[in-house]
């Protein structure tokens, strides 16, 4: 028993301890933080925009005057349906590797990059959730709105989109677990995050288990927590009415 | 607000509604004509999806009629080229479900289109709130969630959320309908008041006595059409139609 204690010792000293080599799980782990924060924030914009054009096409289109503002409005729901095909599509891995050697080619900004590519994969999610918290509101929410005056854009802005994206608030936290998951292919485009930290933590070391198994309980205690700041913010939104 | 000069307000021209079905098409409204005069009250009665909602909603488009015209003071709102958005501020609507926005506060509620589409500033906007408040006896309540408030609070201000757009006409589809009886009484004094002030109004309602007492023009439609028009005592002690005889012979 006191063997094995002092292997596991030697090896912790080895992988974390030796060459301060723990900073790179500290600034990974900034790493993994920062890009799900940042996708989160894109997704989040570009979700609620598509799920606006997706919304309006399916409440709206039948009802429009026929004329230029009509077929425009056709052709950006199809890019929108696009969007949202291609990127559910694809695994977001190609995606990633896309932005980094096509999209980016010139550019070394790998966070910016992961961010981008994390931000518009998670849009495709993101507008399906803001889609069904949009529908999920009164109609006559829209039409006290109209009657009022308020355009259909003014309508959407003031009134439906914060209602709806109250209703949804979980399911974009749990998007944000989602997200903190998924950044960790990161390095395929050589960004430094959480999971890189480890492979670099064990290609220097060539001991697998101490750094790999680290990250795992890492990203563990980090998806736990949220969830339960997720149940916590669920329990908080049924207690109140507005 | 507007008083009696008898000029016309709205004007209703043969205006249609069909419901394109995927096996029939229903004629909500089929060919009907009303003009509304200025400071007048006008109580539309029927039979339940006789077309009083659709003809209402059609009145400030939020139904777009498939045809016929609505002309407001002299502009016909129906063609397309009109900014609708700039007339529906003149024309009021209060819902028999409220529709009060669950996620502000009763202030907020009242100022928000007065800010936004009448560039009143804030302040302005709330004194304005605040005084028709204190009229409909809610001024205790401006900070108010509307989840907080019983079904008649709820309606008074939504009244009051639609006056503080100073519209020249006020739209109510059936607004004591969803209300608890002890407090359709609150409601229709509201009403009374307004029409005292000649604010022009067309309302939908089952509140028989609310047009004998209030109204100045009864319209009475039946299957999408516009069966018989005229004072409270035209159409209440002097029906001519057998459809308006037997209708008041189950309402009343
Ligand atoms: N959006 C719609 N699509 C299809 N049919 C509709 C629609 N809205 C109304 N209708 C139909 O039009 C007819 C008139 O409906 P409307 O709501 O105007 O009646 P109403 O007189 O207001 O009835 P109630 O007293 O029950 O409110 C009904 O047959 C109804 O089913
Ligand atoms: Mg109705």
């Amino acid at each position: 028993m006191s063997e094995w204690w002092q292997g596991f010792l030697d090896d912790f000293t080895l992988n974390f301890i030796d060459g301060n080599r723990w900073k790179f799980l500290v600034s990974g782990l900034g790493v993994t933080l920062e890009v799900t924060f940042l996708s989160l924030l894109v997704g989040i914009f570009m979700g609620t925009i598509v799920a606006i054009i997706r919304a309006t096409y399916d409440k709206q289109y039948q009802e429009m005057r026929p004329g230029f503002g009509k077929s425009l409005f056709g052709i950006i729901n199809g890019i929108a349906k696009v969007y949202l095909t291609v990127i559910r599509g694809t695994p977001v891995v190609v995606q990633l590797l896309i932005m980094y050697y096509i999209v980016f080619a010139s550019s070394n900004n790998k966070v910016l990059i992961a961010v981008l590519a994390f931000g518009i994969n998670s849009g495709a999610y993101v507008g399906e959730i803001v889609r069904a918290g949009i529908m999920s509101i009164d109609e006559g929410q829209t039409e006290a709105g109209r009657s009022l005056g308020f355009n259909f854009v003014q309508t959407m802005w003031y009134i439906v989109i914060p209602q709806a994206l109250k209703n949804v608030l979980p399911a974009l936290a749990n998007e944000f677990i989602t997200l903190l998951k998924e950044t960790s292919v990161s390095g395929y485009v050589a960004l430094q995050d959480l999971t890189k930290a480890g492979d670099i933590i064990r290609g220097r070391t060539y001991s697998a288990f101490m750094p790999l198994i680290a990250v795992a309980l890492i990203y563990l205690v980090m998806v736990m927590f949220f969830s339960m700041l997720v149940g916590k913010l669920e329990g908080r939104l049924r207690n109140s009415d507005h | 607000m507007t008083t009696k000069d008898g000029s016309v307000l709205i004007s209703a021209k043969n205006v249609e509604k069909h419901f394109k079905g995927k096996k029939n098409t229903i004629k909500a409204l089929d060919g009907i004509s009303l003009d509304i005069k200025k400071g007048t009250v006008n109580v539309i009665i029927g039979p339940s999806g006789s077309g009083k909602s659709t003809f209402l909603r059609c009145l400030n488009l939020l139904e777009i009629p498939t045809g016929g015209q609505i002309v407001l003071e002299g502009v016909d709102i129906t063609d397309p080229k009109t900014n609708i958005n700039l007339h529906r501020q003149k024309m009021g609507m209060v819902f028999q479900q409220f529709n009060l926005f669950p996620h502000m506060t009763i202030m907020k509620n009242l100022t928000l289109a007065p800010v936004k589409l009448l560039g009143k500033s804030q302040q302005e906007a709330e004194q304005k709130a605040m005084e028709l408040l204190k009229r409909v006896g809610l001024s205790d309540r401006a900070e108010a969630y509307p989840s907080q408030l019983s079904g008649g609070q709820k309606q008074r201000i939504a009244i009051v959320r639609a006056l503080c757009m100073e519209p020249d006409v006020m739209l109510f589809d059936e607004p004591t309908s969803a209300l608890d009886p002890e407090m359709v009484g609150e409601v229709l004094e509201v009403m009374k008041e307004l029409a005292k002030e000649g604010m022009t109004m067309v309302v939908v309602t089952h509140e028989m006595g609310f047009a004998r007492e209030v109204a100045d023009q009864v319209v009475f439609i039946d299957e999408g059409h516009l069966v018989e028009q005229g004072t409270p005592e035209d159409i209440f002690e002097h029906p001519q139609s057998e459809r308006l005889r037997s209708f008041l012979a189950k309402v009343l």
